[in-house]
């Protein structure tokens, strides 16, 4: 492999594989809380399913994170002994479970994103990149599809199912503006041919988007200014409790195996 | 409250081309699509399968089990019916 990393490793380069990396670890970490947990059988699978995948892409994001940063730390060190600050995951995967509706609509608005990511990065000039591209698009498609459903099925549901699903709406989507917040990151990362800058995919996200949220009869929030800085490093106060939780094994028992 | 449940789908995978569509269980799902999806993540998770048929189990016909003796006794004594009482010439290879 690194007879293959022709290209000058930047710390922008860096940046961007641990923003993919820890998006997949921290969304992957909060579906994977509904184990055991989830309204039926059947969906418990999908959603253990989903954060299996994630994991296995934050897995192969993270090593090679390590790789292109060249201090020896591998997939764990990054995964599980970071501080907080240190994660480079957008606000929104962090954001809590709350109930199947939250989810389902975090998901959905993450798993459009993502599709439209690993189809770009497919082409991406980090060759080990664009290979975990190929794997995740199929993973990203299924997530993208699965959720996307439920989105209409909650959303042009029942009463109830119709007032969670929009409440879940009302709270995620001012965390979708941070998606596509314009960075020099992203426009050092687009220049190099590495990756698509985010703001990029803002229109072709909305077009995936909003004919999903409009056949599930919800009403789409005005845009606001309202920032969140998930992957500059500032997270909300969710990531500390999710962390304690994702870090407890791996910091008491450092090198564990099973 | 009344509680209504899912309706429930029969799972048939075919675990590789070639091969035919086998019954494997079932799943609760509210429509065709979300059938095949919760399938696809029940059954299909180590790579058991290469196609999947949901069949709403309500659209089955099934034979009623008490009727067994007249409709499956009466095979018992026709052993005849087996192909194993023909002698097979040896140019034959594959029966």
């Amino acid at each position: 492999m690194g007879a293959q990393m022709t290209m000058q490793t930047t710390p922008e380069h860096l940046e961007y594989v641990l923003r993919l990396g820890d998006a997949a670890l921290i969304h992957g970490q909060r579906l994977s809380e509904w184990c055991g947990h989830a309204p039926v059988l059947e969906e418990d699978m999908a959603m253990a399913n989903m954060a299996l995948d994630l994991i296995g892409q934050a897995r192969l994001l993270l090593t090679h994170a390590g790789k292109l940063e060249g201090q020896g730390r591998d997939e764990d060190a990054l995964a599980f002994l970071r501080h907080e600050g240190q994660y480079r995951n957008p606000t929104l995967c962090e954001m809590p479970n709350t109930d199947f509706a939250h989810t389902i609509v975090k998901a959905f608005l993450l798993g459009s994103f993502n599709l439209l990511l690993w189809e770009r990065l497919g082409g991406s000039g980090d060759a080990e990149l664009a290979a975990i591209a190929a794997k995740s698009l199929k993973e990203a498609r299924y997530h993208a599809e699965h959720t996307g459903d439920w989105v209409i099925r909650l959303g042009d549901g029942t009463e109830e199912s119709h007032r969670r699903a929009q409440a879940a709406l009302d709270v995620l989507w001012p965390y979708t503006n941070e998606l596509f917040a314009p960075n020099a990151t992203d426009d050092a990362v687009s220049a190099a041919g590495i990756g698509p800058a985010w703001a990029e995919l803002a229109a072709e996200w909305e077009a995936a988007v909003l004919p999903v949220l409009k056949a599930a009869t919800l009403t789409v929030p005005a845009r606001t200014p309202f920032q969140s800085y998930g992957k500059f490093g500032r997270h909300s106060e969710y990531m500390g409790h999710l962390l304690a939780h994702m870090q407890h094994l791996p910091r008491s028992f450092p090198g564990a195996t099973w | 409250m009344e509680r209504k449940e899912w309706p429930l789908w029969e799972i048939f995978v075919r675990s590789k081309n070639g091969l035919d569509h086998k019954h494997c269980g079932s799943v609760h799902a509210t429509d065709a699509r979300m059938a095949l999806q919760v399938a696809r993540d029940v059954y299909t998770r180590r790579q058991e399968g290469v196609s999947i048929w949901a069949v709403k189990a309500s659209d089955i016909v099934a034979s009623d089990p008490d009727a067994k003796p007249e409709l499956f006794d009466p095979a018992e004594d026709k052993i005849y019916r087996h192909p194993t009482f023909y002698k097979l010439p040896d140019e034959v290879d594959h029966m």
